[in-house]
């Protein structure tokens, strides 16, 4: 190998470095953790998983629950072109875990203009945490294709 | 000193009926591509808020005009394109014909197999998108096409190998010559990565479409797609690679330096399959800790990334210096700009430069969660497939189809503003999807008909569709060149195709030759594929087929 190879592939390697260095760095220094499991929901082929979710909490209750001074939950169930609960409110500034999961197809589950982003998949149960730091308006929207009016799935959040 | 990166530089005719085939496979390829490239057309206005679907004929919904557009462009022409350029450069590259009812078998099992999947497309019956993750359910039709372009894949690879023996055996202790080398790569690379999605489709998702078994596993379904999902992008690079180390460096009137580095490139493409679980970052059912060792694997495909930026940036050096440039940046202006087939790539390289950089973000962990599903990637991917595929792609097909013919381009200059208009176009249109996907614009959404809007996705959407315009104007020059050399380009004798040459030549002693052994890579790939994808199968095996779906949704 020649001399400029072998400096241009140096330096190739002590980028990796460094950019795999900032990786960890955002996410045990800054703590910035992708969506987890949070479980799985047993059902079968002859199920109606409509009917299995109406029987297994927390998505007997979709909505928004205080489990701990300052800290909610909010359990939202994702459908063919909707999301329930379709409105939520919440208060600023509070840590707020979202627990869902989809009752047909792939959905997903994204708030623009913050890190709240996941993918909710029959069976699966998707968990995020996050906090509200300003008030206003924000848009929860599937960005996953379900089908023929997947556009029109979203619903309203409303922090206060 | 330089040495030919072929087995026979003096020249090898190929059979007509290989030349037969792989014109068949360029020019279907370039068929979908036609029909693709309108219907991306609607795929960029619909950001801007404006439906053309509504005037297309046949096409019914923004998802069916997307679905073909994923499938034609990213699976059936990139399918197509490989199984015709890599025989042809496999066969020159050892001298020797690869068996033709296999290359004729590949190139039938192809159409026949992207002739299914079109009528289940454009008859409504497989709105899935082109990565039809179940349990959105496709007509079984659709799947069957699917697994039949695969298998011509599988069926070019065995064509490649039967020759690569034959021309062991005739020439014993010689190093395989680098043309073949790469293009051989590309498929045994292919073979192991495709095998992800071919479980998935003949086990899971054709039974269930036939009614045999009663549901899916989507979870299974979307692991078993992005193991092929991600190598598939090397599936369509790397016989692009093919032209830009062992074609470009001729055209330009440079040479390729390192015949080991080039080798290596390819080998680590061989090593990589297994970084599909970044694609599911914000999956449920899949660790944290296997997402950020996947996440640490995958910045290694930046390496092999920069060795060809490297390479291929060295070679073009060499030539531009050959041609009177000077300085440090001197020699770029003196590549030859005025060959439509150079141009066209480097233009290509060019966008493959921010396509890889933007590739970065995406497989960043946690950056990630500000772009999945957004905007954000579809402007990345049409800076690398859409542009620095499809450009190398079109820049091959300058030089390939005046080879084909035996006749000169039609207008060169017309196909030199082509590359040039393609290129302003893919930077707009980028340009405004990545700034949409920032902003939280989702991607595969009928945005004009969306119930939902935000002020901040207005701009960017608007230069999405003005770029997609200057993109869907320059392909329409393309194809215009294309069918104007065909018909009446001027008769030429071109004798062969450009092969470059190396400074250093192949090593015949020390570790060197140990990249030629085929087997070797393969093994280290399946057992890289193990410790990735073990864990995640051993706990979540056996399947799950407890979703039932939606049926043509």
């Amino acid at each position: 190998m020649e001399r400029f190879e072998k400096a241009f592939l140096c330096a190739a390697a002590i980028v990796l470095v460094i950019f795999l260095g900032a990786l960890a760095y955002s996410s045990l220094a800054m703590g910035i953790h992708l969506p987890s499991h949070f479980g799985m929901i047993h059902y079968t082929a002859g199920q109606k998983l409509r009917r299995v979710l109406r029987q297994t909490p927390p998505f007997d209750r979709p909505g928004v629950r205080e489990i701990a001074p300052g800290k909610y939950q909010v359990t939202v169930i994702g459908l063919t072109w909707s999301f329930l609960p379709a409105v939520i409110e919440l208060p600023a500034g509070a840590e707020v875990t979202f627990v869902a999961t989809s009752m047909d197809v792939i959905h997903g589950f994204f708030i623009p203009g913050t890190r709240v982003n996941m993918m909710l998949i029959p069976g699966q149960v998707s968990e995020c945490v996050y906090r509200f730091r300003q008030p206003g308006e924000y848009l929860l929207i599937c960005h996953e294709y379900c089908g023929r009016l997947h556009h029109t799935m979203s619903a309203r959040m409303v922090v206060k | 000193m330089s040495t030919p990166i072929v087995s026979d530089a003096a020249g090898f005719k190929l059979e007509r009926t290989d030349l037969n085939a792989v014109r068949a496979n360029l020019y279907f390829g370039f068929a979908v591509l036609a029909v693709g490239v309108l219907l991306g057309l609607d795929q960029a206005y619909n950001y801007a808020g404006v439906d053309l679907v509504r005037h297309y004929p046949v096409i019914n919904s923004y998802y069916q005009g997307l679905t073909i557009h994923g499938v034609f462009n990213a699976l059936v022409l990139t399918t197509a394109f490989a199984n015709g350029f890599i025989v042809l450069t496999t066969a020159r590259g050892l001298g020797r014909r690869l068996p033709g009812a296999l290359v004729h078998a590949a190139l039938w099992t192809m159409l026949a197999g992207a002739v299914l999947a079109a009528w289940a497309m454009f008859t409504g019956r497989a709105t899935v998108l082109y990565t039809f993750y179940p349990p959105l359910q496709a007509h079984w039709s659709f799947y069957l096409g699917l697994a039949l372009v695969v298998i011509s894949t599988w069926i070019t690879s065995a064509a490649q190998l039967v020759a690569l023996r034959g021309w062991r055996r005739d020439n014993p202790g010689r190093r395989v010559p680098l043309l073949a080398f790469m293009s051989i790569a590309t498929y045994v690379m292919w073979d192991i990565a495709s095998v992800g999605i071919a479980i998935e489709v003949v086990a899971l998702l054709l039974p269930w479409s036939l009614g045999i078994v009663p549901g899916t596993d989507p979870l299974l379904g979307r692991t078993l797609f992005w193991f092929t999902g991600h190598p598939i992008v090397y599936f369509w690079l790397l016989p692009i690679y093919v032209s830009w180390y062992g074609m470009i460096p001729r055209q330009s009137g440079g040479t390729l330096f390192s015949d080991s580095l080039t080798r290596l490139a390819f080998v680590l493409f061989i090593l990589l399959v297994p970084v599909g679980f970044h694609h599911q970052f914000v999956d449920p059912g899949v660790s944290q800790g296997l997402k950020y060792a996947v996440a640490a694997l995958t910045f290694a495909i930046f390496f092999p990334s920069l060795m060809t930026a490297f390479a291929v940036m060295y070679a073009l050096e060499i030539g531009g210096r050959r041609r009177g440039g000077k300085g440090l940046v001197g020699w770029f202006f003196r590549i030859p700009w005025s060959d439509p087939s150079v141009c066209a790539q480097v233009l290509a390289m060019l966008a493959f430069l921010l396509g890889g950089i933007s590739g970065l973000v995406n497989a960043s962990y946690t950056l990630n969660l500000e772009v999945h599903n957004t905007a954000f990637v579809p402007g990345h991917f049409h800076l690398t497939i859409g542009t620095a595929v499809a450009l190398s792609y079109i820049g091959i097909a300058y030089w390939l189809v005046p080879f084909l013919e035996q006749r000169a381009l039609w207008s060169r200059r017309l196909a030199i503003f082509q590359s040039f208009l393609y290129l302003a176009g893919v930077l707009i249109l980028s340009r405004g999807l990545i700034a949409g996907g920032l902003a939280g614009m989702p991607r595969r959404t009928a945005i004009a008909q969306a119930s939902y809007h935000m002020a901040a996705w207005r701009l960017p959407g608007l230069m999405t569709a003005a770029g997609g315009t200057l993109m869907v104007a320059s392909m329409a020059l393309f194809f215009l060149v294309l069918v104007m050399t065909i018909v009446a380009g001027q008769p030429a004798a071109i004798a062969d195709i450009p092969f470059t040459e190396t400074v250093s030549a192949p090593a015949t002693a020390g570790w060197q030759i140990n990249l030629d052994r085929f087997h070797y890579w393969v093994i280290a790939a399946v057992v890289l594929i193990a410790i990735v994808y073990g864990p995640f199968l051993f706990a979540h095996l056996p399947p799950d087929l407890a979703a039932t779906g939606l049926t043509y949704p």
